[in-house]
């Protein structure tokens, strides 16, 4: 498998750390409810299909996100985590 | 048609001419108590001890596929009670002794071979640790016993124990763990529930689930609508998209865990032994193959397949643990698709929908738990309160925080369990 | 028999061999097969469940009898395919799954059980009494199951892994291979041709066909001396791949050496990583069996592998030969044959009328062979023709049941082969890998002038698809007989008649499955293991699957093909793992210390990946504890050093830097004054601790944060994703400095004395307080120096450039000895702390929160942080947790152990009761007394009560008096000291 680093270009797996769906990126507001933290560290819509996830590429330092399908592994894209839309 | 080695005889003298149907393939009725979603092994033996303990009958099992196709049928087989966390502690202890005794309950062989299994530890931390959970193990009454390096020695010679990476430190050791046929699982409890009056019934996907004032009454599947008192989901790594026909979203992410399996070898590995120091476990199977695993490709996925370099990582720790089995030979390699939960351990409760079960989260350790699960499932749904082993599988937990058991100590990242 | 004048051996040299300690020549060129069939060695293996005597029935990787064990004590290797092994002088073989002997095996008895053995017999029976399956049964199962055996030796053979990289990989070098490859070599693509014999060719090494004016061999010759002159062209022989991978990653696995007697300096084999932009996949075609009454005798060969054994290695694998089959290429067999000078004995072909042009043989229209008999060996077959029977002497029959398209590598990314009815045989689905076309053989485009037309076609469309252009494709002419064939799977009977051969699945076997309702077809591979042998079912999944969709009623496509998974041919475990026997399993740390810590005896223990020393014996031999009690007692007393380097450094650096670290820590750092250090606790999200340590600020924009050395990465990973993810307005950059900087602790009472003779500038107590820091000079070198102590003593770690580590390191040993002190290692570092409550991993393992370890104050209430949120939900702070407390042995044992449990003093040591657990212990020489640390229901409530502790395991129980954490200097006088 290879994934994109928008920093390093096509790199192969052994150099990334997954950590999960893109939401990560949209942390609640402190004061949010419990129901909100409940969604963001717990809940997943956990498609079967095109998913938007985040990847460390380790050697550069740059979190990424890629986004991949659950199903044929087919990379579609990929962005820094930095920029990308929240 | 009771199974027996005189039927064995009789049936070989007769040309096995005799040898009937090991399940029915009914035609879905149009209306049932009780409707399961999923013949994995943990709804077979949910139908299995609907029929059994709580004596309902009139009940289906809808598989999108064939009876045992799922994580049942392409596992590492390993069957144990050695968690250290109350809530899995009494759980998988009384799974243990339902295994035991499995084959006489089900008249179905299944191969349940309490050979042994080592956990291996490698620091004095690690020591530590494992001899938290083997008390643990014990207070519960199930079987532990701390190896020091030498103990280890005794049992396993073949080890690296001079030139290793991370030397061993020792081995918690597990008696009454061991394996057992998987495939072999599945068919036994499809077979005894069918023998009770349960409808199994293959290729039928579930594409709707109805509910009526936050009531379920059936399901819609590519047979036809069906109607339901209660609705039981036990679907694995495909439990997001089934609970998404109900509306609703789970603390699941489907994750691919490979397997491997070598050649046929004469037996060399007695027991089930697991590498502290990087995700590995491997036994032999009766027909000779080595089986192993290790980590999960650590992506989401529903492939069930993997990539190399998880492959190749499991096979390193093999060489560093064992390098006696450099000789033997991959034959296959495949994957299954893990309901992964936030904090590794599994979910059996109600949900806000009446009527509507819900069964998950086993991640990658559900093989062992199969006749637990079942026992435990088929208590809640036909009696509407959780079976006291099973008690702690709350889904509010990740909610509240109240009895997480986050035996790997990861937090709440899936993959990392 | 070896034929005069035939073959690509070499005849002018002989290869001396055994196979079961006899021993036989051969010729270079030769496989182990070839060179057995060449001494009429017909009996070579024993099969799986009944062992049935068998021979060699094929010529390639896929061979399901001739498994043989090559080498002998750690080099033994079982299950080895006599057909791909090459010969080399002094090749030692034995047989296996056999005892005593190959020709007289016990275990064939089974053979005469087999009414009682039918497919899934076993899940039947067994079952009584309970005990007896661990004891009895399952022990004579594993010994009977199984095929060859391990040596028990450690695999002590160099083995390598690598990667590749290319433009186009070409896996199969026959006539539809070696046109792609020479197509898109021409356009000046990047191309690896990766063959699985030792010689290219594929099928035209086993076939007499002419390309163009040329011989098949000696077109191939050409095409290889050309590609062979590319600069961008790799030709890997003797490489299987073995899988195809996500984004065009292959496996394959290259047999280097396997076929020598010395291989000197090259590995056994390498398993490759290619990456392709493009695959061709020429992989050929498998002919398939057909099932008859006992079809699995020593003789009965394919006969594809008849003529490969004739044309390629001048062997005629009988003296009278039959052949058997449903398709022309039956004919070519017999006729090859009859024109070397080998009796055909008669032809059989299950298709009525057809008539062969030219032949002095019997040929029989519309026949079938319904029966054989040969013991160890085929004698004789019945034929039955024209409505009657008879029986023919033969010792060889090659059976040709059609050909199945080599799907295999389109099927490992969940492509599903598709049903071509014409053929009868699955081909590769469209875009089943993508970037991957199978051309030829591979798609079901059987004759020579197609696969060369097929090849050059893929090998243009790769290159242009890579933007190369490519110039007029010149395609020689080839063998264009279409292939003439009519299905025909099995010869009714009631005999068994086998499908898998290496597993003894037979007819009957799939026929009692699908009536005992195992009618999915991957219901049938698990109950009959049909297809699960060495062999993967790559000669019998489709014929089993056509007797399943017989005996169901349904046609073949519905009835649905197993699904083909890597790896295509097994690979050794040593070569998927090479490089990680031993110490290559993991990268090793090392600190600037190592070199003179391990000079000093000190025994190495590994911290993650780093080694740091346990402890330093003062004489040779001296016992661990009595070296960590002396440690301990020198740094309470003089002054100890230690290595602190392993620990992770993070650098952050910014605007935003004290923004930044406000919101990964629980408390304050933009208040932190230049010069000065904190603690500081971090969280994960879902508010459990994730690790602590200090940061100091050595400038406005400018801090240093340690990490624990267990969580150096994760923290670094996570600081990372908390800038990028989450605060990507901050201004702040995050690097770290872990092996640029080497430090030290420097603790005890006389460490400032120490350090003064160090430093470049004195310090004292006044500019340099507890949690001071700031930058020093060390002989002329700039350092830093960190008034922090992990020991609750007055201390220090100063850091040097890693490059001055070694020297500084040996420097402070030497002052420290000469002031009563000296290196002291990870037992007595753990006894220091433990004696002032300071928490490791042991304690924040990752299911503990701030409230656990009583730092619920550290949360600050003024802002936001990473954890705070989920920190606060009500079973994190519920105060029946269990939470930090010290222990202290009150019983009469005096010992207390980590990961023993805590219960009241009156209750049953049962999970019921469970009250908590220990965490970490050590000796107190300072408080003579063991010291543990753990967590306890209500902890902090119940100090001063008694609790009982029991480690069941090693048999120890006592009782604890449940103390503060602080067992040491509580009032901390020591360290401002």
């Amino acid at each position: 498998m290879r994934l994109d680093c928008p920093h390093c270009g096509k790199r192969d797996r052994r150099e990334f750390t997954y950590r999960g769906d893109a939401l990560a990126l949209l942390r609640p507001d402190p004061g949010a409810e419990a129901a909100a933290w409940d969604d963001y560290l717990h809940n997943r819509d956990n498609p079967a299909g095109l998913t938007r996830e985040l990847w460390y590429h380790d050697p550069c330092g740059t979190w990424a996100v890629v986004e991949r399908d659950t199903l044929t592994h087919h990379v579609a894209g990929s962005q820094a985590a930095a920029e990308a839309d929240r | 048609m009771r199974y027996s080695g005189l039927r064995v005889l009789a049936e070989g003298l007769r040309g096995n001419k005799g040898w009937g149907p090991a399940w029915r393939d009914p035609e879905p009725k149009a209306s049932y108590d009780i409707v399961i979603i999923g013949g994995g092994g943990h709804g077979l033996s949910t139908a299995y001890y609907l029929a059994k303990q709580h004596g309902l009958t009139n009940i289906a099992v809808l598989e999108k596929g064939y009876l045992g196709g799922g994580n049942v049928g392409r596992n590492t087989t390993i069957v144990r009670a050695n968690y250290g966390l109350p809530g899995n502690s009494e759980f998988y202890s009384h799974s243990l002794k339902l295994w035991e005794g499995l084959e006489q309950d089900l008249n179905y062989n299944v191969m349940h071979s309490q050979r042994g299994i080592i956990n291996l530890f490698h620091s004095d931390g690690a020591r530590d640790a494992a001899a938290r959970r083997g008390n643990a193990m014990i207070n519960q009454g199930d079987d532990a016993i701390l190896l020091d390096r030498n103990g280890v020695r005794d049992l396993l010679p073949y080890l690296d124990f001079d030139n290793i990476r991370f030397p061993i430190y020792g081995g918690l050791y597990h008696p009454r763990g061991g394996t057992a046929r998987h495939d072999a699982v599945a068919w036994g409890y499809a077979r005894g529930a069918d023998s009770r009056g349960v409808d199994l019934i293959q290729n039928c996907e579930v594409t709707g689930i109805d509910i009526e004032n936050g009531q379920v009454t059936g399901v819609q599947t590519s047979r036809g609508p069906i109607r339901a008192k209660k609705v039981a989901m036990v679907v694995a790594g495909r439990s997001g998209q089934v609970a998404a026909l109900a509306g609703m979203r789970l603390p699941i992410e489907s994750h691919v865990l490979q397997a491997f399996v070598t050649e046929g070898l004469k037996p060399v590995l007695d027991n089930v032994i697991t590498f502290g120091a990087g995700h590995f476990y491997i036994s032999q199977s009766d027909k000779g193959g080595l089986v192993f695993g290790g980590d999960l490709d650590l992506y989401a996925s529903y492939a069930a397949r993997g990539n190399l370099p998880t492959a190749e990582h499991v096979v390193e720790a093999a060489i560093t643990l064992m390098p006696m089995v450099g000789k033997a030979r991959m034959l296959r390699s495949w994957g299954g698709i893990m309901d992964m939960s936030p904090d590794g351990s599994p979910i059996i409760d109600k949900t806000h929908i009446d009527g509507l079960y819900l069964n998950c989260g086993w991640c990658y350790g559900g093989f062992k738990a199969v006749p637990g699960s079942g026992f435990a499932y088929a208590h809640l749904i036909a009696q509407d309160r959780p079976h006291e082993s099973a008690a702690r599988y709350r889904l509010d937990r990740f909610r509240t925080g109240a009895g997480l058991m986050d035996e790997e100590a990861t937090g709440s990242q899936h993959n990392l369990h | 028999m070896r034929l005069e004048g035939r073959g690509l051996i070499d005849r002018t040299r002989e290869v001396a061999f055994t196979f079961d300690g006899r021993r036989y020549s051969g010729h270079p060129g030769d496989t182990l097969a070839s060179a057995l069939l060449a001494n009429d060695v017909r009996l070579v293996a024993r099969s799986f469940k009944y062992h049935r005597p068998r021979g060699v029935f094929g010529a390639g990787s896929e061979e399901p009898n001739a498994l043989v064990t090559v080498g002998r004590g750690a080099a033994q290797t079982p299950n080895t395919r006599a057909t791909v092994q090459e010969l080399f002088e002094g090749l030692e073989v034995v047989s296996q799954n056999r005892w005593p002997t190959l020709e007289r095996d016990v275990m064939s008895v089974n053979d005469l059980a087999g009414p009682f053995l039918s497919a899934g017999f076993y899940y039947k029976t067994f079952m009584w009494p309970q005990a007896f399956w661990e004891k009895l049964y399952e022990p004579i199962i594993r010994r009977a199951a199984g095929l060859g055996a391990l040596s028990g030796e450690p695999d002590t053979a160099h083995y390598d892994k690598a990667f590749a990289h290319c433009d186009l990989l070409v896996v199969g070098s026959g006539p539809a291979g070696l046109m792609a490859a020479l197509v898109a070599a021409r356009a000046g693509a990047d191309v690896i041709l990766a063959e699985e014999d030792s010689r290219l060719g594929g099928r035209l090494l086993a076939e007499d066909e002419r390309i163009g004016a040329k011989s098949g061999v000696g077109w191939v010759e050409d095409v290889r001396g050309e590609l062979g002159n590319f600069p961008n062209v790799r030709i890997m022989t003797r490489t299987t791949v073995t899988g195809a991978y996500d984004q065009g990653t292959y496996g394959a696995l290259e047999r280097v050496a396997l076929h020598l007697a010395d291989p000197g300096d090259a590995p056994l084999e390498t398993f490759w990583r290619i990456v392709a932009k493009r695959c061709v996949l020429a992989a050929g075609a498998l002919e398939r069996p057909i099932a008859f009454a006992d079809n699995d005798r020593p003789g009965i060969m394919s006969a594809a592998a008849v003529r490969a054994y004739l044309h390629r290695w001048g062997v005629a694998p009988g003296k009278l030969v039959t052949v058997f089959g449903n398709n022309d290429d039956a004919h070519r067999t017999a006729r090859d044959l009859a024109a070397a000078g080998v009796k055909i004995a008669g032809l059989i072909d299950s298709r009525r009328d057809v008539s062969v042009a030219d032949g002095d043989f019997p040929v029989f229209s519309g026949g079938e062979v319904t029966g054989t008999a040969g013991r160890r060996g085929l004698r004789e077959i019945k034929i039955r023709h024209s409505g009657g029977e008879r029986s023919i002497w033969t010792d060889c029959l090659a059976v040709s049941g059609g050909w199945n398209p080599t799907v295999h590598l389109t099927c490992h990314m969940n492509g599903r082969p598709v049903w071509d009815d014409g053929l009868a045989a699955f081909i590769p689905a469209e875009g089943a890998v993508p970037g991957m076309t199978p051309v030829g053989a591979a798609r079901g485009v059987f004759s020579t002038a197609g696969c060369l037309e097929d090849g050059a076609r893929a090998g243009q469309a790769a290159a242009e698809a890579l933007g190369l252009a490519v110039s007029a494709v010149d395609i020689p002419g080839g063998d264009d007989t279409p292939f003439a064939f009519e299905p025909k799977w099995r010869v009714p009977g009631r005999r068994r008649a086998w499908l898998d051969f290496q597993n003894d699945v037979t007819v009957k076997d799939v026929e009692l499955a699908a009536k005992e309702n195992f009618r999915s077809v991957e219901h049938m591979k698990r109950y009959t293991t049909q297809g699960m042998a060495p062999d993967q079912g790559k000669n019998s999944n489709i014929g089993a699957l056509a007797v399943l969709a017989d005996a169901t009623g349904r046609a073949i496509p519905e009835t649905g093909t197993t699904t083909y998974r890597p790896p295509f041919v097994p690979v050794s475990l040593s070569a998927m793992g090479a490089g990680a026997r031993g110490k290559g399993f993991a990268p090793e740390r090392f600190t600037t210390s190592h070199s003179a810590t391990v000079a000093r005896g000190a025994p190495m223990i590994e911290a993650g990946l780093w080694y740091r020393p346990s402890y330093f014996p003062a004489i040779e031999g001296e016992f661990w504890r009595e070296a960590c009690d002396r440690e301990v007692a020198m740094v309470r007393n003089h002054v100890g050093i230690c290595d602190v380097s392993t620990l992770g450094k993070v650098d952050i650096q910014g605007p935003d830097a004290g923004a930044f670290l406000d919101f990964v820590y629980t408390n304050m750092f933009s208040t932190l004054k230049v010069g000065r250090v904190r603690y500081g606790l971090m969280l994960r999200e879902d508010g459990h601790v994730m690790d602590d340590g200090t940061t100091a600020r050595l400038g406005d924009a400018h801090f240093v944060m340690t990490t624990t050395t267990a969580a150096a990465g994760q923290v670094m990973q996570h600081l990372e994703f908390v800038h990028q993810c989450l605060r990507p307005d901050l201004r702040v950059r995050i690097m770290s400095v872990t092996e640029q900087w080497a430090q030290f602790a420097v603790a005890g009472p006389k460490a400032r004395d120490l350090l003064n003779d160090v430093l470049d500038t004195p310090i004292d107590g006044e500019s340099w307080p507890f949690m001071a820091c700031g930058a020093v000079t060390v002989a002329g070198v700039p350092g830093r120096l960190f008034r922090i102590s992990f020991s609750g003593e007055h201390a220090y770690e100063v850091a040097v450039p890693a490059r001055y580590g070694d020297t500084l390191f040996r420097h402070l040993l030497s002052l420290a000895e000469s002031m009563g002190g000296g290196p002291y290692g990870m037992e007595a570092l753990n006894v220091l702390r433990i004696e002032k409550g300071f928490i490791t991993h042991s304690e924040i393992h990752g299911r503990v929160t701030a409230f656990d370890i009583g730092m619920e104050r550290m949360i600050s209430a003024k802002k936001d942080c990473i954890g705070k949120s989920a920190a606060a939900r009500p079973g994190l702070v519920d105060p029946d947790r269990e939470r930090l407390v010290g222990l202290k042995p009150v019983g009469s044992v005096r010992q207390i152990t980590a990961g023993a449990h805590l219960f009241n003093k009156d209750d049953p040591a049962t999970r019921a009761h469970d009250q908590g657990y220990i965490t970490s212990v050590g000796w107190s020489p300072t408080l003579e007394s063991y010291l543990g640390l753990g967590f306890l229901r209500r902890g902090p409530e119940r100090v001063g009560e008694v609790v009982r502790m029991v480690d069941h395991l090693r048999d120890v129980e006592t009782l604890c008096e449940v103390c503060d954490p602080v067992f040491f200097d509580p009032e901390g006088g020591r360290v401002r000291g």
